[in-house]
């Protein structure tokens, strides 16, 4: 059995509910007062995690760390389509990591943002906006000129894969932070397109897709 | 010099920071009607509140003059920039022993106090914001419900609220119409109270305590006063932030930021009664701060 170590307004939690949700695993969660309580600085958190950061998981025993790494890992072994997270494909498996890795710089900018809003953290406020404006802006044009091409996802394939999973959360939740996305629409409908993935789930913060519209 | 004029704000007692958060002798900074504050607790657990200064390091040495009220009531260090009234509204359940009291979190909202008030008040939302919790389709009409000002009390009641709810608190096994009260006993401050799921004779207390940061900023405080034996704290912690990460985004993007108390700039429905009351009830107390003030 599974068990996530969770925190309900963390979108580093978030995006492995949302994965687990697509491949419809089932799993247990055990809550962590991240905030008010700092559970995750707590002396047994730290012997699952000594970075003190959430989420983590355990798989019957083999413990993982960092939001990336567990992406990887649940798609490897519990994605029969193969797809999220395509083992035999090395150019695709480049760019989802690369994607990967920008995802933890959309968390170091946007998602501090938030935390600095929503929890007080002490981030320099300007230098987070301005970092998320900067990433949201190359993620943008990357969704635009992928569009003119017939590609909807961040990777070059026919489907989502966990790197559009990655760097979901933190672009939904923007606007907690200060960041609006409102110059950014390929990211607004490429946000749509991951809201309508069978299987997608909301966290506090993130909606569902509208109707569909009917083409006129 | 203070930044806001507005006297009957200025005298009230406000929330600044949670008493379980709070590290005895630890300073925190903070921010109150757009003046920075800081709190501590004294070497006798009692809060002590001055304006920020360098030169004041921790409770022990700010001088008398520097001193705001303080008081530590309901978990909370609450303060004034004027000249507070001797009591602070009554919530008396807060003393029954059996239930559970805890600060859900203390969360920062891009919003004016009086719309944060208002969105708590409101029911209609229930089904679309809190889906599956609160409420669910297609259970969306808010019942005729009570709505008065009293005035020996000064404060408004709403009763005889009812909503069918899926998962009304952690301690709920299933769908239920649940009896709600609401009370605004202070213009930034609720406290609602809901059938509990464990004990029909009572009622759960949930009050939001908002500190007015600025006039479209706030630090939301929410009190849970609850009846239940079977979960932790962080489970109860969770369901709260859990309905409150949902109001967050649709409180955000309220435009404008501040309530306009003017009765035909915004159309109410029938369901908004307790809002018309309350917005009635701040223009009667002469309120500027965090509203849109009816035009003379």
């Amino acid at each position: 059995m599974i068990t996530l170590y969770d925190y309900e307004l963390s979108g580093n939690c978030y995006k492995l509910r949302l994965l687990m949700s697509f491949l419809r695993i089932d799993y247990k969660t055990v809550p962590v007062d991240f905030y008010p309580g700092r559970e995750h600085k707590s002396e047994w958190f730290l012997k699952l995690n000594p970075l003190g950061q959430l989420p983590v998981l355990d798989d019957d025993g083999l413990v993982l760390r960092d939001a990336q790494a567990i992406l990887v890992y649940l798609a490897s072994k519990y994605d029969p389509s193969g797809t999220w997270y395509p083992r035999d494909n090395p150019a695709l498996l480049g760019e989802i990591s690369q994607w990967l890795a920008f995802a933890d710089g959309i968390t170091s900018t946007a998602s501090a943002a938030r935390l600095h809003d929503a929890l007080f953290y002490d981030f320099d406020i300007d230098v987070a906006r301005a970092g998320a404006h900067r990433l949201f802006r190359i993620l943008d044009e990357h969704l635009w000129f992928g569009e003119q091409q017939g590609r909807s996802w961040i990777c070059s394939a026919g489907h989502p894969t966990i790197a559009d999973i990655a760097c979901f959360p933190y672009i939904i939740l923007s606007e907690e932070g200060g960041i609006p996305r409102q110059d950014y629409p390929a990211i607004r409908r490429w946000c749509d397109r991951v809201k309508r993935i069978k299987g997608f789930t909301v966290m506090s913060g993130v909606f569902p897709a509208g109707p569909g519209k009917v083409a006129a | 010099m203070t930044k806001c004029l507005d006297p009957v704000i200025l005298n009230l007692w406000h929330p600044i920071g949670a008493i379980a958060e709070a590290v005895p002798g630890a300073v925190q900074d903070t921010v109150l009607l757009e003046e920075r504050l800081s709190f501590a607790l004294n070497a006798d657990g009692e809060p002590v509140v001055w304006r920020s200064h360098p030169d004041v390091q921790g409770p022990a040495r700010v001088p008398a003059a520097d001193r705001l009220p303080a008081r530590s009531t309901y978990g909370y260090v609450w303060t004034s920039l004027g000249s507070p009234p001797a009591e602070l509204f009554l919530i008396p359940e807060y003393e029954e022993p059996d239930r559970r009291k805890l600060n859900a979190a203390t969360f920062g909202v891009n919003v004016s106090a009086p719309r944060a008030i208002e969105n708590f008040l409101d029911m209609g939302h229930f089904p679309y914001v809190h889906t599956d919790i609160l409420g669910v389709e297609p259970h969306t009409e808010v019942k005729e419900y009570d709505v008065e000002i009293s005035v020996d009390r000064d404060e408004i009641l709403a009763t005889r609220c009812r909503f069918f709810q899926p998962m009304a608190s952690t301690a709920s096994d299933g769908g239920a119409d649940v009896d709600y009260v609401y009370r605004v006993p202070h213009p930034y401050c609720s406290v609602l109270y809901k059938s509990s799921p464990v004990d029909e004779a009572r009622r759960d207390v949930i009050a939001v305590f908002l500190q007015p940061v600025d006039q479209e900023h706030v630090r939301a405080h929410m009190l849970l006063c609850v009846l239940d034996e079977d979960n932790e704290d962080k489970v109860i912690k969770r369901f709260q932030q859990t309905i409150f990460g949902q109001d967050k985004p649709i409180l955000e993007n309220q435009v404008p930021k501040r309530l306009p108390l003017d009765p035909r700039a915004e159309t109410p429905i029938r369901a908004d009664k307790s809002a018309i009351a309350y917005r009635r009830w701040l223009s009667q107390k002469g309120i500027t701060y965090g509203v849109i003030p009816v035009a003379a």
